[in-house]
């Protein structure tokens, strides 16, 4: 624990950031979790996805922190949105799962965190770190991702574009109007 | 370690063990597990299941970063994309099971348990 203050106080401004984004990121997920209106939920789940770009950007991934603000919290949060409003979910009728239930499933959530951070952190675990050698800054930039979705990664990335025509398809499919549905 | 050298490396990555990104990112997971395991709610199930998405991703960016290797942040790219593919679908089906049972409390539905 000691040791631990003792790393904490030699922290530069960006040690405190990293541990300020952490700590929003997760309270803002339990809040994405508890918030009783959905519509709380959903901006929850923005603040959360905003905190995960900081750490993108901390960590030198400057393409991902602006891809995950533009597909998570740009597309997918607005289709939440949409969903919430389209469906007029503001009034609280959702009764809640008994007490018993919400405990056992907090006792669960617990015991497999206990349980994967016991595996982490087990001696033989040798979880690695860098390497000041062979260390490139430019990992994560916009450069040298392309180059490699281009070249390595050309068939997943052209298979995307299936899976988004399928989607696609799909998700008209659902929302279509059928003969035998109930109108209101 | 020269000082040259040094001054690339982001100072995070200097500073905080990978250690700790794991142990954010397992909470992350965990949150996300409870949210599915408590709430009635569909919508909220699915955002519960996107905050799982998100764990893996910073843990994939984290290692990643760490060790320099560009294949972890091209496979958040496409988990990025199949959770958009995902949401679209997902929720055609939340606004269908509404049409056909005017609400979206999960426990309607619990005859598809059998």
């Amino acid at each position: 624990m000691s040791e631990f203050l003792n790393q904490f106080k030699q922290l530069t401004a960006t040690g405190y950031l990293f541990w300020v984004l952490a700590i929003l990121a997760l309270l803002s997920a339990v809040w994405v979790v508890t918030a009783r209106n959905p519509i709380h939920s959903v901006l929850a789940l923005i603040a959360t996805f905003f905190c995960l770009s900081g750490h993108y950007i901390l960590l030198n991934a400057q393409f991902l922190a602006a891809v995950n603000i533009i597909v998570y919290a740009g597309a997918i949060m607005v289709l939440f949105l949409f969903t919430i409003m389209f469906l007029n979910l503001r009034r609280e009728d959702e009764e809640s799962k008994t007490n018993l239930t919400k405990m056992a499933a907090v006792v669960v959530g617990g015991l497999l965190m206990v349980m994967l951070i016991t595996i982490f952190r087990a001696k033989s675990a040798q979880v690695p770190t860098f390497n000041p050698v062979s260390f490139d800054s430019r990992t994560g930039l916009v450069e040298n991702l392309g180059s490699i979705l281009y070249s390595d990664y050309i068939l997943p990335f052209e298979l995307a574009s299936v899976l988004f025509l399928v989607a696609m398809v799909g998700a008209v499919m659902l929302g279509k109007r059928e003969a035998g549905d109930r109108h209101f | 370690m020269q000082p040259t050298q040094n001054v690339l490396i982001p100072e995070v990555i200097q500073q905080i063990p990978l250690t700790y990104y794991i142990i954010i990112s397992t909470a992350l997971f965990v949150i996300g597990i409870i949210g599915v395991l408590t709430r009635r709610n569909a919508i909220i199930i699915f955002m519960s299941i996107e905050l799982m998405l998100n764990a893996v991703n910073l843990l994939l960016i984290a290692f990643s970063s760490y060790r320099s290797d560009s294949s972890g942040q091209v496979f958040v790219f496409f988990i990025m994309a199949v959770a958009a593919a995902e949401v679209s679908v997902g929720l055609a089906i939340i606004v269908m099971i509404y049409r056909n049972t005017r609400s979206i409390d999960v426990g309607l539905l619990n005859k598809l348990k059998w």
